[in-house]
């Protein structure tokens, strides 16, 4: 299997604190891949780094096989890297249906023109966005909120809603950050379900998250984080066993 | 079968409408004699400079206060390209024009969507970073540098004669019609201001109309998306930086093309037209009518551009019918009312009088 994502030597420092300590991560090509570690271990700054959010002080970056340097969230988008928020972003005054629209707009190119004098182009590229759109909604399971605005939505639910809203810009990675805070055990194992159908449908999944279970039940490969470094990489099996995670999850006796 | 019944009421709004717009100038001129009719045309000035700053604050959440700066621009272009002034002060200009400068309209508003549109962007390149209030200041700042400029710019040159202003600028003159003049149409004749009504009228539909596509479309969507969460957008692939200067130049140019049509409309320009205050009306408008919902963006200019003429005609009879004189100037009042009016709404209504249904 191919990298598609091929990140080494990742260094991160806000003041005093060195958030991230050359830290390197691997996601093979059509894999779930999950990255967990502690509170406070650097996920989300790491997540917040290979999106191009924070600008990184040191760090190789290879995307599909190419170089990228992650210095804009919009670009890092275009390339086929998508991503979710801890804290949901969602667009609260938007409808549903219209969050998933913004999320074609890196995938369109109506021009200012074309927006003003709707050309029969731009209104067939309208027409299509909004049947990706809908499609999206149905494959999340929510096509029937379609015309609710955003931030009414159920919690479970948002966090659907800023998964189909990833998945309209056609990443090839889609990186969630803890998309089940939150949700409970039912919405959990729905979760389960969509992102496994996510990667059978030929997306990559990169994923923080702190639930175990999900994340023994369905990563190819864990990474551990701790004090913004890695101290484990392998199979769940493999890792739930490693002495050093451990330590970081139980505390020194445990071991 | 439904759609088909929808669809000719729809046809059948539309021309009743087109219908009472054509009969509106001679409604209220009958009535109301012609003063009435002018205070129709700057209504629909001020409902093209509602709909382009909603554009900037309504789409995309940039609280512009500086924004009359961009109608000003307009205004002062037609003044320098069809009026006596420059001529009068550059001997070269007058040698190379011996016929006067008398640029068209048409020529003029060009002009002045591309300089407004320039000007929005130059506005927009150095606050890319600010939000709210920040924004608020700087763009502040931005229209009183452009008054003050206006203002004093008539000395060492005298480009803009300072605040006694421009006069003598050339009407209106399109499709070989002089809309200061009366139509002669053989059958009928009609006001210039009548004329002027039409005119007003086609360019603020035309507005809307480029306002409402604008709305549906990717950019608009864009637009709304940065005014909700930036840091999403921009995960959405959206380019915040060119989007925010879109809609900056959008809303400038439309306050441009305004700008023109005023100038040549009065036939005169003075830095006093426009003043911070004028900036904080147009505000007031999209804030109170809807901020974000075109409807309520064009109610909100009607309502603010007619409300103070009607109390003009009001407030001193009333008073002095109560008191025998009058205690309270109507600017006074004008501004206690208006205050009034956004601390009420804002209490009761903050999506404004007419705001979109899902808004709640």
């Amino acid at each position: 299997m191919t990298l598609l994502l091929d990140v080494t030597d990742v260094s991160k420092r806000f003041g005093g604190v060195q958030a991230l300590e050359n830290v390197g991560l691997q996601v093979p090509r059509g894999s779930i891949v999950g990255l967990i570690g502690p509170n406070g271990a650097g996920k989300t700054t790491f997540f917040n780094v290979i999106t191009g959010l924070y600008p990184a002080d040191a760090g190789m970056f290879l995307f599909d096989g190419v170089a990228y340097s992650p210095e804009s969230v919009a670009n890092v988008t275009k390339a086929g890297l998508a991503r979710t928020f801890q804290n949901i972003r969602l667009f609260g005054g938007m409808t549903v249906l219209e969050n998933v629209m913004v999320g074609c707009h890196c995938r369109s190119k109506a021009s200012l023109l074309g927006a003003i004098f709707r050309f029969p182009s731009t209104k067939r590229e309208e027409r299509a966005i909004r049947e990706k759109s809908r499609a999206l909604l149905t494959y999340v399971g929510l096509r029937e909120y379609a015309d609710m605005q955003a931030r009414n939505l159920s919690y479970g639910h948002q966090r659907r809603l800023e998964i189909a809203r990833a998945l309209a810009t056609e990443p090839k990675l889609l990186a969630l950050d803890e998309p089940a805070a939150g949700m409970n055990a039912t919405e959990k194992l729905d979760l389960r379900e969509l992102l496994l159908r996510i990667r059978a449908d030929g997306t990559t999944i990169l994923l923080i998250e702190h639930d175990v279970s999900l994340v023994m039940g369905i990563c190819d490969n864990l990474t551990v984080l701790d004090y913004g470094k890695v101290i484990a990489t392998g199979k769940p099996a493999d890792v739930r066993s490693h002495p050093e995670v451990i330590r970081a999850y139980l505390g020194q006796g445990a071991v | 079968m439904l759609n088909r019944f929808s669809q000719i009421h729809r046809s059948t709004y539309l021309w009743l409408g087109v219908i009472a717009l054509v009969l509106l100038p001679w409604v209220v001129g009958a009535s109301g004699g012609n003063y009435w009719v002018r205070v129709l045309d700057f209504a629909l000035l001020y409902i093209v400079l509602a709909l382009g700053l909603n554009v900037v604050v309504g789409f995309a959440g940039l609280l512009d206060l500086g924004y009359i700066a961009f109608y000003a621009l307009g205004a002062y272009s037609y003044a320098l390209l069809a009026s006596p002034h420059l001529p009068q002060h550059f001997e070269s200009i007058a040698a190379a024009l011996p016929a006067g400068m008398h640029f068209s309209a048409w020529f003029a508003a060009i002009f002045a969507i591309i300089l407004a549109a320039l000007f929005g962007i130059i506005l927009g390149l150095p606050t890319l970073q600010l939000r709210g209030d920040y924004l608020a200041i700087v763009t502040l700042g931005f229209g009183e540098i452009i008054r003050i400029f206006m203002n004093n710019l008539d000395r060492p040159l005298n480009l803009t004669n300072g605040p006694k202003g421009i006069t003598a600028i050339d009407p209106i003159q399109l499709f070989g019609i002089n809309f200061a003049k009366t139509l002669d149409l053989g059958f009928m004749k009609m006001p210039g201001l009548y004329l002027v009504f039409y005119l007003f009228t086609s360019l603020a539909i035309g507005v809307a109309i480029v306002c409402l596509h604008l709305q549906d479309s990717r950019i608009g969507r864009a637009w709304v998306a940065i005014r909700e969460d930036e840091i999403a957008a921009k995960a959405m692939g959206i380019n915040t930086r060119n989007m925010k200067l879109m809609a900056f130049a959008i809303g400038a140019s439309f306050a441009g093309v305004a700008g023109v049509l005023f100038s040549a409309f009065q036939g005169f320009v003075s830095p006093e037209s426009f003043t911070l205050w004028e900036s904080i009306v147009v505000l007031a408008m999209v804030v109170l009518g809807g901020i974000g919902h075109i409807p309520g963006v064009i109610l909100g200019a009607i309502l603010l551009a007619v409300f103070p003429e009607v109390l003009r005609g009001v407030a001193e009879p009333v008073q002095n019918f109560l008191f025998g004189h009058v205690i309270v100037d109507v600017e006074v009042i004008r501004q206690l009312i208006y205050g009034l009016a956004l601390i009420l709404v804002m209490l009761y209504r903050p999506g404004g009088i007419w705001q979109k249904r899902s808004a709640s």
